[in-house]
């Protein structure tokens, strides 16, 4: 037999039971469609994350107070152990590695903000000028923290603040107040949304030492240090390292790069999707055990149809590749409506939930795909060798 | 052209040899006419299938054309029967959900013959038959001298130089039953040698050459 005619007469037999066909196609397009769906969800949660790691800014050194014995955070940070503080100094002093561009030093705390007779609860973060750079924020009005003058009583808020405070009236010069002090609005900062878990929109950055002061603290949260490029992170690491470890006169700090901590996030979230991915594909197999049950049915409904094609010239491997042929053309169009399911899956998903990248990665498709293919053959062997080995005498008097 | 020598087929039913042919030596020339009369379970069927390679012999062997065909392997034997040997059976059996067409083109397509030359074939087996206005219809919508007439055409459209015909007129009234025989014995005048395994007397006479078989024996 020729290819195409295999092709068409395996087809032919497939459109004549359409409801099998139809039931075997929707098993497997299920597997294949949660497969995609399940990957990408998998996948988007990375990309999530790794988005939110590099909004945060670029070739970032973090500097924690506390030491950790490994690599990673320890449960004594967690817990809020600080055994020494990090210090306005102690940043300063980073600047002096040939490594390090910038840094911005960032402490936090959360007080209410009124303005007339409106007043909520806010976060307040303290830092200096550099963080706008080292953050790569972006300013919607005014100016930033000033770089001298930084005990001034200035503010910059957030755009959902600003909102809330002012509606569309410029708050540019205006006095509100924060706790028991009063600050001048300085800037708006641009609509950015969540990062990292603060939400910028929703934050009123003062210099550090009027956030000291408001809170009555000394200490800082953390120290954003920005190596000059890509190449320089490790050298700003160790920099940074040996520099507190001669001011502080042991390992009290911890240092890590945003590249560590994004390769662990991306390795764990790769596991995830792997992990969700191949429950997926069990459904697969589901499907194909399926297919291997009805290509039985059909080689006993079709014993005297075999046994005929055999009479007419048919051999033994003929009849084995008709069968396979059928398993096959099923399981294609089987993963490929699966494939449509699944992609319409992950555009509904996308409409839903806009901030989450989701996007079945080409690996994952592909394996599917594969798995569909795979099965619909492995589970239709059996079937098609029992077709192959049919007696032709008995076959033809139906017995 | 088909030589049988000290053929034998038996089963095993139970732990007894059960003999459906009995060392049987036949010779048929091309282009003969053969009919194959006897009671049931005589091995009429057993002996047609063994010639057109659906069985094997248990022992003995079975020639055509001066080859022996017992010794082949199933590829081989495929091809042989694809090539030399059109089946035409009681019940018909043409494929239920393929046309009149078809049915009729399926010994072409499995035999490999590319699509144009085998709708020209089709068509020409079609007119022949006087079918050219069925040959979109499926089997249910034919009658049964209709459907032996797409059968006969089916086992003829490979032009085989074997036709082995078993109790082609079984299902048919007497009328639609002899005009297939005439269909038949037409086919015996182009060189096409005839076996016909038949239960009615009338039928079997016209055969050039009769036999009859009782318990797994020719018998003359």
């Amino acid at each position: 037999m020729r290819p195409i005619d295999i092709a068409s007469f395996a087809s032919h037999s497939l459109q004549s039971s359409r409801t099998r066909t139809l039931l075997m196609m929707l098993a497997m397009s299920i597997g294949v469609g949660a497969v995609v769906v399940l990957t990408a969800l998998g996948e988007g949660a990375r990309l999530y994350v790794v988005n939110q790691f590099s909004s945060l800014g670029s070739n970032l050194v973090l500097v924690f107070p506390g030491r950790t014995e490994t690599a990673g955070i320890s449960p004594g940070m967690l817990l809020g152990q600080i055994p020494r503080e990090l210090t306005m100094e102690d940043a300063r002093a980073l600047l002096k590695s040939r490594a390090v561009s910038r840094i911005a030093p960032m402490t936090i705390g959360s007080s209410e903000i009124s303005y007339g007779p409106l007043n909520r609860e806010v976060v307040v973060l303290g830092s200096t000028s550099d963080l706008l750079e080292v953050r790569h924020m972006e300013l919607a009005l005014g100016q930033f923290l000033p770089s001298t003058h930084e005990g001034e009583p200035v503010c910059v808020l957030g755009a959902k603040i600003r909102h809330e405070l002012f509606g569309n009236a410029s708050p540019i010069g205006k006095w509100v107040r924060l706790g028991d002090r009063r600050f001048r609005v300085i800037g708006v900062m641009g609509s950015q949304g969540e990062s990292m878990g603060y939400n910028t929109d929703e934050l009123v950055i003062v210099p550090v030492s009027a956030a000291h002061m408001l809170f009555n603290n000394s200490g800082l949260l953390r120290i954003l240090v920005e190596a000059k490029s890509r190449d320089s992170i490790p050298r700003a690491k160790q920099d940074a390292e040996s520099i507190l470890l001669a001011r502080h006169g042991e390992r009290d700090v911890t240092v890590i790069t945003q590249d560590a901590v994004l390769a662990t996030f991306d390795r764990i979230l790769r596991a995830l999707t792997l992990a969700v991915g191949g429950i997926a594909a069990i459904s697969l197999s589901v499907a194909g055990v399926l297919i291997m049950n009805v290509m039985l049915i059909a080689v006993s409904q079709r014993v005297k149809e075999i046994g005929l094609l055999k009479a007419l010239g048919a051999s033994s491997s003929g009849i084995r590749t008709l069968f396979f042929t059928e398993a096959a053309l099923l399981s294609i169009a089987g993963s490929i409506a699966g494939l449509a399911l699944g992609e319409a899956g992950v555009l509904t998903i996308a409409k839903a939930y806009p901030s989450l990248p989701v996007t079945a990665p080409w690996w994952a498709v592909l394996a599917a795909m594969g798995t569909a293919l795979a099965t619909g053959i492995l589970f239709s062997v059996w079937p098609a060798r029992r077709a192959a080995r049919l007696d032709p005498v008995a076959a033809l008097s139906g017995r | 052209m088909i030589s049988l020598e000290h053929v034998s087929r038996s089963f095993a039913v139970g732990d007894q040899q059960v003999y459906a042919l009995r060392d049987i030596s036949l010779d048929i020339a091309a282009g003969d006419y053969v009919s194959l009369m006897g009671p049931s379970g005589s091995g009429k069927s057993t002996l047609l299938n063994l010639i057109g390679l659906l069985d094997r012999p248990s022992s003995g062997t079975y020639s055509l054309d001066g080859k022996d065909v017992t010794a082949l392997n199933d590829e081989e034997q495929a091809r042989v029967r694809s090539e030399k040997i059109g089946f035409v059976f009681q019940s018909f059996n043409l494929v239920p959900r393929l046309t009149a067409a078809m049915n009729i083109e399926l010994p072409l397509i499995l035999a490999g013959i590319p699509s144009g030359k085998r709708k020209a074939r089709v068509e020409g087996l079609l007119k022949d038959y006087g079918l050219s206005d069925r040959a979109d219809h499926r089997p249910d919508q034919l009658s049964g001298g209709q459907r032996q007439r797409v059968a006969i055409a089916r086992a003829t459209s490979m032009h085989p130089s074997i036709l082995l015909a078993d109790e082609p007129t079984g299902n048919l009234d007497q009328s639609t039953g002899r005009e297939v025989i005439d269909l038949l014995e037409i086919l015996t005048e182009q060189n096409v040698a005839l076996i016909l395994v038949t239960h009615d007397p009338a039928i079997g006479g016209r055969a050039r050459r009769q036999l009859h078989m009782l318990d797994g024996r020719v018998i003359g």
